[in-house]
């Protein structure tokens, strides 16, 4: 068994003396885990670090083992930002949310373009952290908890739409909220149009995310969010208010 | 050899103060009264102390830390000894942290929360340069740290 695919570290283990267990998402074999031999060595240790998009090559006898993985640099992304705190938050947030919710290969050519999309995007112009909050958007929809967004669910009204329900992850729209807008979430306008969000907004889509990442892929398997993605939300804003706790439809 | 790893097991400890490990607690290197008070290097692992300390350069004291910030591995601010750390800046009269941790992601942004951490403690936060190694040639440089050597390039003379 041989394939060739390029990929994104995850994350890695020490195995041994020298080498690694690296868990990489791949663009047609989804996460994917292999042994690298001599990855921890001062040669490649800087190949494998979270973050960095490489040529793979993995290699094994049969398609059930670990297998060996193979990587040549195709961007280092991770010693771009080493040195841009809010960035490195961002690049770890996708890597951990991507290897602690993502079934193993189980390929999503989608959500690897989305990643590609947010990752080249990282940069001292912020713009990336709406590319973030699309991202998260895409893992959710590719992990089967995609949101309805196009329209209200109670009006079916497509304008105007502000709020979406913690239940149904349906949006909702500000004339149909009424009594219950306090208990929404706020659906951050640059997610229906395409403006670019000032922080406030950011802070409000990955509360939105946040809640459905929390709900459907975390508390369901009774595991925190990782805590690179609790660093980003730490970085760029106070903390979160009570989530809602009641259904709005 | 039983003998020699059982008088290490009884005699080795964790000094009290910085995290190193020694048979005596405090610590010689914090026993040691004629080191620089006002610098205190925090690094991940008591075997990056003693690079450090091999290296002969650092005459100020140590802290380590026990690890680095992990999502992988679970470990978050409270499974390190940040609060100790801060105590000691506070108590100690220190001046400037080194942050001494690896140029790796992990390494990096434990280094970003302990230097969001001292803010406002006034005290002077540096990390450690990235760049060309001693004896380092050009063409076996990986592309990381060439990028790194060049954002850090000074001028000459």
């Amino acid at each position: 068994m041989e394939w060739h695919d390029e990929g994104f570290v995850l994350s890695r283990r020490r195995h041994g003396e020298g080498s690694l267990v690296v868990n990489a998402f791949t663009f047609e074999h989804g996460r994917h885990a292999g042994l690298v031999q001599g990855g921890g060595s001062r040669a490649q240790a800087h190949l494998w670090q979270p973050g960095n998009r490489l040529d793979l090559v993995w290699h094994a006898r049969t398609a059930e083992h670990l297998g060996s993985l193979k990587g040549e640099p195709i961007r280092l992304h991770a010693a771009d930002l080493l040195d841009a705190p809010l960035e490195l938050a961002g690049l770890s947030a996708a890597m951990a949310l991507l290897d602690a919710a993502m079934a193993e290969r189980d390929p999503h050519p989608v959500l690897y373009a989305a990643t590609l999309r947010l990752i080249d995007a990282l940069g001292e112009d912020e713009a990336w952290l709406a590319d973030y909050v699309r991202f998260e958007l895409v893992l959710l929809a590719e992990a089967g908890f995609g949101l309805a967004l196009d329209r209200c669910a109670v009006s079916g009204a497509t304008e105007g739409l502000t709020y979406v329900s913690p239940r149904t992850g349906a949006a909702v729209a500000e004339t149909a909220a009424g009594d219950w807008a306090p208990r929404l979430l706020k659906l951050p306008r640059f997610l229906l149009d395409g403006s670019r969000p000032d922080r406030a907004e950011v802070v409000d889509g990955l509360r939105l995310t946040g809640h459905f990442l929390d709900q459907r892929l975390f508390d369901a398997v009774n595991r925190p969010p990782p805590q690179a993605r609790l660093r980003l939300l730490d970085l760029l804003g106070p903390p979160a208010p009570d989530a809602p706790t009641q259904p709005a439809d | 050899m039983i003998r020699t790893l059982e008088t290490c097991r009884a005699q080795v400890r964790r000094c009290s103060l910085c995290g190193n490990l020694d048979a005596t607690d405090p610590c010689a290197i914090c026993s040691d009264g004629s080191r620089d008070g006002a610098s205190l290097c925090v690094v991940e692992e008591v075997e990056d102390l003693w690079a450090v300390e091999r290296a002969g350069f650092f005459r100020g004291r140590y802290h380590v830390l026990g690890g680095r910030l992990s999502a992988l591995d679970g470990i978050g601010p409270d499974e390190l000894r940040i609060g100790e750390m801060l105590a000691r800046v506070q108590a100690e009269g220190v001046q400037e942290v080194v942050l001494g941790l690896g140029a790796t992601v992990e390494g990096q942004t434990t280094a970003h929360y302990l230097a969001e951490r001292l803010q406002g403690l006034g005290v002077a936060v540096t990390g450690f340069g990235r760049g060309v190694p001693v004896g380092g040639e050009l063409n076996f440089l990986d592309e990381g740290t060439l990028a790194a050597a060049y954002r850090a390039r000074r001028p000459f003379a």
